[in-house]
C-alpha cells in the first residue's frame, strides 16, 4: 500500500491536536488561592504562609499538581495512565496527600493489590519533595529555616540554646532504669 | 569381656559415636528457618530523597529521653566529626545517626541514617545466652533490662555494630539500641518517632512485604535513579529496616560483605553438638575409662594370684 507523505503529515497533525488538552477546560492560575497558609506542623515550625500567586508565575501549574489542572503531565510514567485524564475535582494538594501518613489507615491502602500509587506520600512529604528540589535549583532558600523559624518548642526539639553539653533530658526516668 | 581394649580402638569407637550422633543431630536443625512474621513492620530507608536534616535524631532524642546532645540537631558540622576515623556511631546517648557521605561525580552529597536494622533472624537475639532479646511479631528487636547479665555478647554479633553499652553508669549499666519505638508506638500500630519527624519522606513505614513492592517500583519507575538492590531484602536474612541508594551501596558507608543468610546459620551446626557434646561425652567417656580401668584391675589381679 502505497502512503502519501503530506496525508500521513496532517493524519499526525490532526492525531497530535487530538491530544491536547482543550485550553478552555484547564484551570489557570487565576482560579487558585493567593496565599496558602501551610500550618500541619504549627507545633515545631510557625505556619508557613505560601504566596501561590507568586509561585504560579514562576512554575507551570503542571509541574506541582501533576494531572489535576487538566494540563497534560509529561512524565512518561504517569502518561501511560493519565495521557488523557480530564481536570480532576481535587487539586488542593492536602485533598490526596493525607496530614497523617504511615498511620494504620495508610499502611493498609498500600497492601490492596487492587492499588497502583501504593506509594503515595503524604502532605508534608509531598511538599518537600516537590519543592526542595526546585528550591535548591533556583537557589531559593532550601534549608530547613528558610522557609519554617522554629517556635519555641521546635527549639526546645532540636536542642538549641543552652539546653545541650550532655545534660540529661528532663524528660527521663520513666525509660532509664 | 576379657579382650583387652587397645588405644586405637578406644579413639576410633568414640569418634565413630559421636560422629553419628552429630549428624542424626545437624540434620534436624536444617529445617529449623524463620521467614519472619508475616505482617511484620519495616521501614524503607531512600538515600536519594535524605537531606540530612537530623530531625529524626532529634525526635528519635525526645521519644526516648535519652540525654541531651553535645551539640544542637541543627548543627551540622557533626557530619565532619571523625572518631578514631570513623564517621558518627550509634552510642548510649544516640540510638540513631545520620552521616554524610562524599560520592565521586555526584553535585550533591549523600546522606545515611543507621540504627537497629531490626533483622528477622538476629544474631544479637540468637547470641544471648539469657534470651534478653525478642523479636515481637510486630517486627521490632527488644531489650529486657531484667534479665541482661551484661557480657556485652550481642555487640559482638551484630554485623551492623549497633548495641552499645552504657558504660557511663556505673549503676544501671544496660544495652541501648534502638527499639523500633515498639512500646510507645509501634504496638499501637503508630510509625516509630524518626519516621514522623522526616520531612522529606526519606523513610517509608508500613508492611515490610509492602515495602519491598515499593522499593522495587521505584526502582523501576525512576530508571537512573537507583542502584536496582534493596540493601537489607536479603542480606543478613533480611532486616526490617530497608535501604535504597542512588550510589553504589560500598561507596554510602554499608558493608556488602555481610552474607545474605542469617548470622545464626553460620553457628547452627555447631551449636547443636553442644548439647550432645555435654551429655553423651561425659558418659561415653567415663564408660571407656571404667572398661579399661577394669581390665587394669583384673590383670593386676591375675598377677597377684599368680605371685600367691
Amino acid at each position: 500500500m502505497k502512503s502519501h507523505p503530506k496525508a500521513m503529515l496532517a493524519a499526525a497533525v490532526l492525531l497530535l491536536a487530538g491530544t491536547l488538552p482543550t485550553p478552555g477546560l484547564a484551570r489557570d492560575q487565576f482560579d487558585a488561592p493567593e496565599t496558602v497558609t501551610i500550618d500541619a506542623l504549627a507545633h515545631l515550625y510557625r505556619p508557613v504562609e505560601f504566596s501561590h500567586k507568586r509561585h504560579a508565575k514562576l512554575a507551570r501549574c503542571k509541574d506541582c499538581h501533576h494531572h489535576t489542572t487538566g494540563h497534560q503531565d509529561m512524565d512518561p510514567n504517569c502518561v501511560r495512565c493519565h495521557a488523557h485524564s480530564p481536570e480532576a475535582s481535587i487539586v488542593s494538594c492536602k485533598d490526596c496527600h493525607t496530614k497523617k501518613q504511615f498511620y494504620p489507615e495508610q499502611v493498609a491502602a498500600a497492601g490492596n493489590p487492587n492499588l497502583y500509587h501504593i506509594d503515595k506520600p503524604g502532605l508534608k512529604g509531598a511538599y518537600h519533595l516537590n519543592c526542595v528540589p526546585c528550591h535548591a535549583k533556583k537557589n531559593a532558600p532550601s534549608h530547613c529555616e528558610g522557609c519554617h523559624a522554629l517556635t519555641d518548642t521546635g527549639k526546645q526539639f532540636f536542642h538549641l540554646g543552652g539546653q545541650t553539653q550532655g545534660k540529661a533530658n528532663p524528660a527521663r526516668g520513666s525509660h532509664a532504669r | 569381656m576379657n579382650q583387652p581394649i587397645d588405644r586405637r580402638g578406644f579413639l576410633q569407637g568414640g569418634l565413630a559415636a559421636s560422629a553419628a550422633a552429630t549428624i542424626s543431630l545437624a540434620k534436624k536443625t536444617e529445617a529449623a528457618t524463620f521467614e519472619g512474621y508475616p505482617n511484620a513492620m519495616g521501614v524503607l530507608v531512600d538515600l536519594s530523597r535524605c537531606v540530612g536534616c537530623r530531625s529524626c535524631e532529634a525526635a528519635c532524642n525526645q521519644e526516648q529521653h535519652l540525654p541531651a546532645p553535645a551539640k544542637p540537631f541543627n548543627d551540622f558540622s557533626v557530619f565532619g566529626e571523625r572518631h578514631h576515623g570513623q564517621k558518627r556511631r550509634t552510642d548510649e546517648t544516640r540510638y540513631t545517626v545520620v552521616n554524610r557521605y562524599e560520592v565521586p561525580g555526584r553535585e550533591h552529597p549523600l546522606f545515611r541514617k543507621i540504627q537497629c536494622n531490626h533483622c528477622m533472624e538476629p544474631a544479637c537475639l540468637t547470641s544471648c545466652f539469657v534470651n534478653a532479646y525478642t523479636k515481637t511479631p510486630e517486627g521490632a528487636v527488644v531489650y529486657n533490662v531484667d534479665v541482661c547479665v551484661g557480657c556485652r555478647t550481642c555487640m559482638v554479633a551484630c554485623p551492623f555494630y549497633i548495641p552499645t553499652f552504657r558504660y557511663s553508669s556505673a549503676f544501671q549499666p544496660r544495652i541501648m539500641k534502638c527499639v523500633f519505638c515498639h512500646e510507645t508506638r509501634l504496638s499501637k500500630g503508630l510509625p516509630p518517632a524518626c519516621v514522623e519527624a522526616c520531612p522529606q519522606e526519606a523513610l517509608t513505614f508500613g508492611r515490610r512485604t509492602d515495602l519491598v513492592e515499593m522499593g522495587r517500583q521505584r526502582i523501576r519507575e525512576n530508571p537512573g535513579t537507583y542502584v536496582d538492590h534493596l540493601y537489607g531484602e536479603h542480606e543478613v536474612g533480611g532486616t526490617a529496616w530497608m535501604y535504597l541508594s542512588p550510589a553504589p551501596f560500598e561507596q554510602v558507608g554499608f558493608d556488602i560483605s555481610v552474607p545474605k543468610e542469617p548470622i545464626l546459620n553460620y553457628v547452627k551446626d555447631f551449636l547443636s553438638i553442644v548439647p550432645m557434646v555435654l551429655t553423651i561425652w561425659p558418659a561415653l567417656f567415663a564408660g571407656f575409662h571404667l572398661l579399661a580401668a577394669r581390665k587394669d584391675k583384673l590383670e593386676q589381679q591375675k598377677k597377684n594370684e599368680g605371685e600367691v
